[in-house]
């Protein structure tokens, strides 16, 4: 095993990114995700990177710009969080029509207002459907190995789509975690440089981005949902293939302490750590048959996965860091709903939002949220969905 | 001058890259403008084009009338694509993974809508980080693709969609704000305005703004029959009417010295220009004569920074 280096998370991606030798990368300035950038472009400026920075004037135009590098044929690299995000919106819904590779760390964070920096998931749900491949890392290392794979997953030819690698803000973007890192050689034999499959490039012309009148719109369309549906296999593959090389294995979701669970709690991102102390505690002191669901991959979603995993539970206790206003469930929740609706056998899906601008998500809530959801599920409550942790 | 032309006629390239059978209006002097900075660039060039008329005329896939390489991503924002296309051939050119062997232009080109409104950030934040590109407004002074509403550059008193004439109104009551003014106020190696009616000295300043290292804006006046309510085949003497009555002065500035491109000695009074164009139909003498100060007043201006350049 290779030796662990104590770093912040925020430059570990930074090292995965430099360890990919991006030619581009184009950001903006906002908290959580400044660390990451900041610590890019003094690799570049030490000449430790031959990357052009573009230093653009906002995230729309940063995305722009990414737009741009990609189409030219170029590895590139963004990173953002809440409001630039919503500033790069339109943008968003461009980048994988026109089938642009890019990555992108998302430091999640609460969308205004009221204005916060602390975090939750309302950035990436308000992007749910652009057409990004979403995933979540939990820890350093998961954010480490997740931006490199994103690089290799995202330019296979099989699937040029862009993806988002998201880290909850601050509490994981700003704390120092153990990492291991991969050497060069290691990476350039795992991730060899980008080959476009078309670029802008004289010798070739193309249009991109050309008029979807009626006849074709359509068509369109549904290509790129294939591509996106289609790009889980590839993402297994490459999960596979990097497991195989370096021995840390990922799956789309991950599960802690399953097997015979009758009930099960469903997370993403960083609170997943607390959520297993609490399973833990409820398996070993309390002898409750509980265990956890991580959900790694959140666009496309593995329906399939999660039908597999929660046959035979009992209930599913489902937290999501969102809201949908006025909506069913939490965004996860009415996902996993309605993926699981046509199932014989189906969990009951209890849908609880927690931890929304940076509140605390404590072991004792996620064990409170355990036995709410086995109460109601017991009693068949009908309910949409509950705020956990909120003052009344 | 006159005599040159004819001249220059013959030297002009034979290569065209904006291919026929898009679908412009008839007489449309914008499509003149782009298919004379095509012969002028040849095949050495990539474009990021905003959404507008531009992009719709001439991208109804899988029609493309486009030989050369050619992106559109969103109508705010070709300054900003444009700008990673220059970067990431840079960055492919420095690994040696992109042809090195020749100069590739990048133009980004936008209506005045997507330049002055709109894509106006975009621009100020491409022109000073100092990409090698060459940004080219083609400005009918409305937003044409979306039904002739008002722009900042809509003139004083034109009538538009959304800057109607009427009983309580002239129309248009703001004055054309200058971008290639903004242009300059950033500092870099070449800023002019240009005209398809003069289609040598928009060919030379194309050629310029190609050959000079780092930033390049050009602004084009592209009169549109369609939203400036006036026969298709007036498009080419209407832009000359701009130039000999002093509304559009063609000037370059290199490096910041101005320079006047095409003189007259000898200018009509702006009623010439106003008065074959159904936009300006409804204004009276008085306004006529308040345009007529402006423009006198605007061009004086630009006189002193010329002289000021050769002083
Ligand atoms: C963000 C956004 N807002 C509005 C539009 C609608 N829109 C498309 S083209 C256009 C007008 C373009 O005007 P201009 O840039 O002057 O180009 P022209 O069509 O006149 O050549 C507008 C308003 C859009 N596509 N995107
Ligand atoms: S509306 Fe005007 S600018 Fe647009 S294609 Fe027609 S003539 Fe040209
Ligand atoms: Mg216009």
């Amino acid at each position: 095993m290779a030796k662990k280096t104590g770093i912040e998370v925020s430059l570990g991606i930074s090292e995965a990114v430099k360890l990919a030798d991006v030619d581009a990368i184009a950001a903006y300035p906002i908290t959580p995700q400044t660390h990451i950038v900041e610590h890019l472009s003094e690799l570049v400026a030490d000449g430790e990177l031959n990357a052009e920075f573009i230093p653009v004037e906002s995230e729309h135009s940063a995305m722009s710009v990414c737009a741009g590098t990609a189409a030219a044929g170029a590895r590139t690299y963004t990173a953002t969080s809440s409001q630039g995000l919503a500033l790069m919106n339109e943008i968003l819904f461009i980048i994988p029509a026109l089938r642009l590779p890019i990555v992108m760390t998302l430091a999640n964070r609460a969308l205004s207002g009221p204005i916060s920096i602390w975090n939750d998931h309302s950035d990436l749900m308000s992007v749910r459907d652009t057409g990004w491949i979403a995933i979540f890392a939990e820890n350093g290392q998961e954010a480490f190995d997740l931006t490199l794979q994103s690089f290799k997953i995202a330019e296979d030819h099989r699937v040029l789509l862009p993806i988002s690698v998201n880290i909850d803000g601050f509490t994981l973007s700003h704390v120092i975690e153990p990492h291991e890192f991969l050497s060069q050689e290691e990476v350039n034999e795992f991730l060899p440089p980008y080959q476009p499959l078309v670029q802008l490039n004289p010798d070739k012309p193309v249009s991109m981005g050309m008029v979807g009148i009626p006849e074709i719109f359509f068509e369109a369309k549904k290509a790129q949902d294939v591509a996106l549906i289609e790009s889980k296999a590839v993402i297994k593959e490459v999960f596979k293939d990097f497991g195989d090389r370096f021995g840390r294995y990922y799956n789309v979701i991950e599960s802690y302490r399953t097997e015979d669970a009758e009930t099960l709690l469903l997370t993403m991102g960083s609170i997943s750590e607390t959520a297993m102390e609490a399973i833990d505690v409820m398996r070993d002191e309390q002898g409750r048959r509980v265990g956890l669901l991580r959900l790694r991959l959140w666009r496309p979603f593995p329906v399939d996965e999660l039908r597999e995993m929660v046959k035979g539970v009992k209930t599913l206790a489902v937290i999501d860091r969102a809201v949908s206003f006025g909506g069913t469930g939490g965004p996860v929740a009415g996902e996993i709903r309605s993926a699981l609706y046509s199932t014989a056998d189906r969990p009951y899906v209890a849908s609880f939002i927690a931890g929304l601008g940076g509140r605390d998500v404590t072991v004792k809530d996620f064990m409170d949220m355990a036995a709410l959801a086995e109460k109601m599920e017991a009693e068949g409550e009908i309910h949409e969905y509950k705020m956990i942790g909120v003052r009344e | 001058m006159d005599a040159l032309n004819v001249y220059a006629a013959k030297l002009a390239p034979q290569q065209e890259s904006l291919a026929p059978g898009h679908r412009a209006c008839q007489g449309c002097a914008e499509l003149l403008a782009v298919r004379l900075v095509a012969k002028t660039l040849g095949r050495d060039y990539i474009i990021a084009n905003a959404t507008g008329c531009l992009e719709i005329v001439t991208s109804s896939f899988p029609h493309s009338a486009w030989q050369v390489p050619w992106i559109h991503v969103a109508f705010e924002n070709a300054a900003a694509v444009a700008s990673g296309v220059e970067a990431g051939i840079k960055s492919l050119k420095k690994k040696g993974r992109y042809p090195v062997d020749r100069k590739i232009t990048i133009v980004a080109q936008a209506g005045d809508g997507g330049t002055v409104d709109i894509g106006l950030q975009a621009l100020s934040g491409a022109l000073e980080r100092g990409h090698d590109f060459i940004y080219i407004c083609y400005d009918n002074e409305a937003y044409m693709n979306t039904g002739i509403q008002r722009s900042s550059s809509t003139p004083y008193g034109a009538a538009t969609t959304t800057s109607p004439a009427g009983k309580e109104s002239i129309g248009q009551v703001t004055m054309k704000k200058n971008v290639a003014e903004i242009a300059v106020a950033h500092d870099i190696p070449y800023v002019a305005t240009a005209s398809p009616s003069y289609p040598f000295d928009l060919m030379e300043k194309v050629r310029k703004a190609a050959d000079m290292e780092g930033p390049a804006y050009i602004h084009v006046l592209a009169p549109c029959p369609t939203g400036w309510r006036m026969a298709p085949n007036l498009a080419v003497s209407i832009g000359r009417l701009a130039v000999e009555t002093k509304v559009f002065p063609l000037y370059e500035v290199v490096n910041g010295e101005y320079r006047m491109t095409v003189q007259y000695k000898h200018h009509r009074p702006v009623k010439d220009y106003l008065k074959p164009q159904g936009r300006f139909r409804h204004l009276q003498e008085k306004e006529i004569e308040f345009i007529q100060q402006y423009v006198d007043a605007s061009y004086e201006k630009l006189l002193k920074k010329i002289a000021m350049s050769e002083g």
